[in-house]
């Protein structure tokens, strides 16, 4: 019976960390370590707790931060609301999307539709308008995670490519309803009274345009990945974990493959047309050139960056896609580049950046450091154990 | 000596009310072609309830396609699948936990990115309850739902002596825990047949020996059909057996009577080799208890 209790040997540092790359940013599902943890037994109570921590982490940075902050934050909170769906489909259920941009255009011509009203009248309340551009990208993602779902690898690359590329021809079609090439112009929602006289008690900074959407965004952001991460740590993250790990044995459990695929497919969607309502709202334009492929392929690295599968890592990821660019653009500019050269650094960086990830960390951040974590964790166990038997 | 010989330890826990086996598994005629090529003609095999059926026959006899078919992964040109008196068609596989059949791969085939826990809960996907919103907004059914789960895969964990590893990702374990830990995700899911392919694959004498315990001890709650070529095992933990050459089934029995039939020696031993030595080594083992490999 020893044997199974106490694991020994020389490659036991590592035992209990996961040996591939793609599952290392993956925390288990609720408890399924059986560690100990002084955080709340109940996921919502868990969940919740973390919510409202990050809530009041979000108000402090958005109040101690300028305006022009407060707008990169607006921008951080579409990318990661999109990613976080992503990294849902890409990391948990193994199913590669070139076609989220595609997605969040989707949300983003809905909710431009639904602003587009006549002058004096009023549009619906702005949630309603950003769950409708969620719903309406839900519904073309399972139509398109039906087809996803029979294919795999570069085909399911290739189709999701096509989605990248034709759905932001048909607003280029329709130009009348989409305006054509040059987009249809968004009007921003004003902020409501409550939000300038909650900023006043708050921080008394001028509650401007700019931190309405900052908020909107950010508030958008976390229920998003409440709602992800009550996925992720459920029955739900884990059996998508199963059938990208393993579909033959996945499918003996009693999972219904597509079901799963298109399942996942759908709610990654979701989030990417919630994305695209607050990209809208933010940008103030919603037009084909806002959504290339580039946008589909920088959410991919982003998550890729972040670590495969993590929320965390997705807005890691996301972060880094904000801010390394203007990051880079200013100390090129600090360094006697003239404007032109400055910004050409930014995009070299960031693939400097990517490179280096996948050479040293191709785990992804989250994962590297989850994997490190593991190792010493272990490590100390073993050097526990060791102690006590030499005493003993 | 390795954990699987312990009887299932506790047995007020276990979730799995002590039944009696009652569903029966039949094949009858069945023919299988893939492309022109004949794998399988006219082979009948029945599982009785309760009981442990192996399928032998040299490399190459269709063991493993007639397996595919019991459980709906090879669909049969002709003949016909009943299972519990309904006859099965177009058998889905991800249907099949569903009819209480659970059946482990050859090889491992576990969950690489799931914690050996994680792995068995998946196992008990059947039994899971919660649905995806409740999921979705983490209501305490989701959270009770997952610890039904986890006390459900525990068990399963503990009957193979495993339990030791919840935590454990199965990539980092030694092959014969794992081939443990994916027989505690087929048994999990609370079968009513349960068919194992190779079980005994890359397994010592000893654990060989224990996977014979244990294989005897589940079939007091389900059949269980078994393809196998260490004859030992065989032998010792079936209650009948059906050898298959080329396609075709050459024997059937009790183990005594398919060691006694000269067509069985004749297809395992051709006729340029010592057969006399060798048929020994066929039969000689029901009795052996020390675990020694003789045959080779």
């Amino acid at each position: 019976m020893t044997d199974s209790q106490t694991p020994s040997g020389a490659g036991a540092a590592t035992d209990e960390a996961p040996v591939t790359a793609t599952a290392a940013a993956n925390a288990p599902s609720a408890q399924a370590t059986g560690g100990r943890s002084f955080l709340p037994k109940s996921t919502l109570l868990r969940h919740l707790l973390v919510l409202v921590v990050c809530a009041v982490g979000a108000v402090i940075l958005l109040e101690s931060t300028s305006p022009f902050r407060n707008s990169q934050f607006a921008t951080l909170s579409y990318y990661a609301i999109a990613a976080g769906g992503l990294t849902l489909l890409t990391g948990l259920n193994g199913q590669i999307s070139l076609g989220h941009g595609a997605l969040m255009a989707v949300g983003a011509y809905t909710t431009a539709l639904m602003l587009d009203v006549e002058r004096g009248e009023d549009p619906l309340p702005l949630p309603l308008i950003l769950l409708l551009a969620a719903l309406a990208a839900t519904v073309v993602g399972a139509i398109v995670g039906v087809a996803a779902a029979r294919l795999h690898g570069p085909y399911l690359a290739g189709a999701t490519l096509a989605l990248a590329v034709g759905l932001p021809g048909l607003a280029i079609y329709f130009h009348d309803t989409f305006g054509g090439e040059q987009g249809m112009t968004v009007r921003a929602p004003r902020a409501p009274e409550w939000f300038t006289s909650f900023i006043d008690t708050v921080s008394g900074n001028p509650a401007s345009g700019t931190k309405w959407l900052a908020y909107v965004g950010v508030v958008c952001l976390l229920i998003t990945y409440f709602f992800l991460a009550n996925l992720v740590r459920s029955r739900i993250g884990r059996t998508w974990r199963a059938v990208r790990d393993q579909d033959v044995a996945a499918e003996l459990a009693g999972i219904n493959l597509g079901t799963w695929r298109v399942l996942a497919f759908t709610v990654s969607a979701c989030a990417a047309g919630l994305a695209g309502g607050v990209l809208a709202i933010v940008v103030r334009l919603a037009a084909p050139s806002g959504f290339t492929l580039v946008l589909s392929l920088s959410l991919l690295t982003a998550i890729v960056l972040g670590g495969l599968g993590s929320l965390l890592g997705a807005l890691l990821g996301s972060a880094l896609l904000v801010f390394l660019p203007p990051f880079v653009t200013d100390l090129g500019t600090e360094w006697g580049l003239n404007s032109t050269e400055a910004a050409q650094l930014a995009p070299f960086v960031y693939g400097v950046v990517l490179v280096a990830a996948m050479l040293f960390a191709p785990a992804g951040f989250v994962g590297t450091i989850r994997m490190r974590w593991l190792t010493m964790r272990a490590k100390r166990a073993m050097a526990a154990s060791a102690g006590s038997t030499s005493r003993g | 000596m390795g954990p699987l010989a312990q009887p299932p330890p506790h047995p007020g826990s276990q979730p799995h009310e002590h039944r009696t086996p009652t569903s029966r598994l039949e094949l009858s005629g069945i023919s299988v072609a893939f492309g022109g090529v004949t794998a399988l003609s006219d082979v009948s095999l029945t599982v009785e309830p309760g009981q442990v059926h192996g399928l032998i026959g040299p490399n190459g006899a269709g063991k493993t396609t007639l397996f595919n078919v019991a459980c709906g992964l090879v669909r049969p040109s002709a003949g016909t699948i009943t299972w519990r008196g309904e006859q099965l068609r177009r058998l889905q596989p991800s249907k099949l936990t569903r009819l209480g059949i659970a059946r482990t791969l050859q090889g491992v085939g576990l969950f690489p990115g799931l914690t050996v826990l994680e792995n068995v809960m998946v196992g008990a996907h059947r039994h899971a309850k919660a649905g995806f919103f409740s999921a979705l907004v983490a209501l305490p059914a989701s959270d009770a739902d997952e610890r039904r789960l986890r006390e459900r895969a525990g068990a399963a964990l503990a009957e193979l002596g495993a339990e030791g590893y919840a935590g454990r990702y199965p990539g980092s374990l030694p092959y014969p825990v794992q081939k443990r830990v994916a027989l505690a995700r087929a048994l999990v899911a609370e079968p009513d047949l349960l068919l194992l392919d190779e079980p005994a694959s890359g397994l010592s004498e000893d654990e060989m020996h224990e996977l014979g315990d244990l294989i005897r001890s589940v079939c007091t709650r389900m059949s269980v059909l078994l393809v196998e070529h260490h004859m030992d095992l065989v032998m010792r933990v079936c209650d009948r057996i059906t050898v298959l050459d080329s396609g075709k089934q050459i024997a059937a029995g009790t183990p005594a009577e398919v060691q006694a039939d000269p067509a069985v020696t004749e297809a395992y031993l051709g006729d340029d080799v010592d057969v006399e030595a060798d048929a020994a080594a066929l039969t000689g083992h029901p009795t052996r208890t020390d675990g020694g490999r003789t045959h080779g």
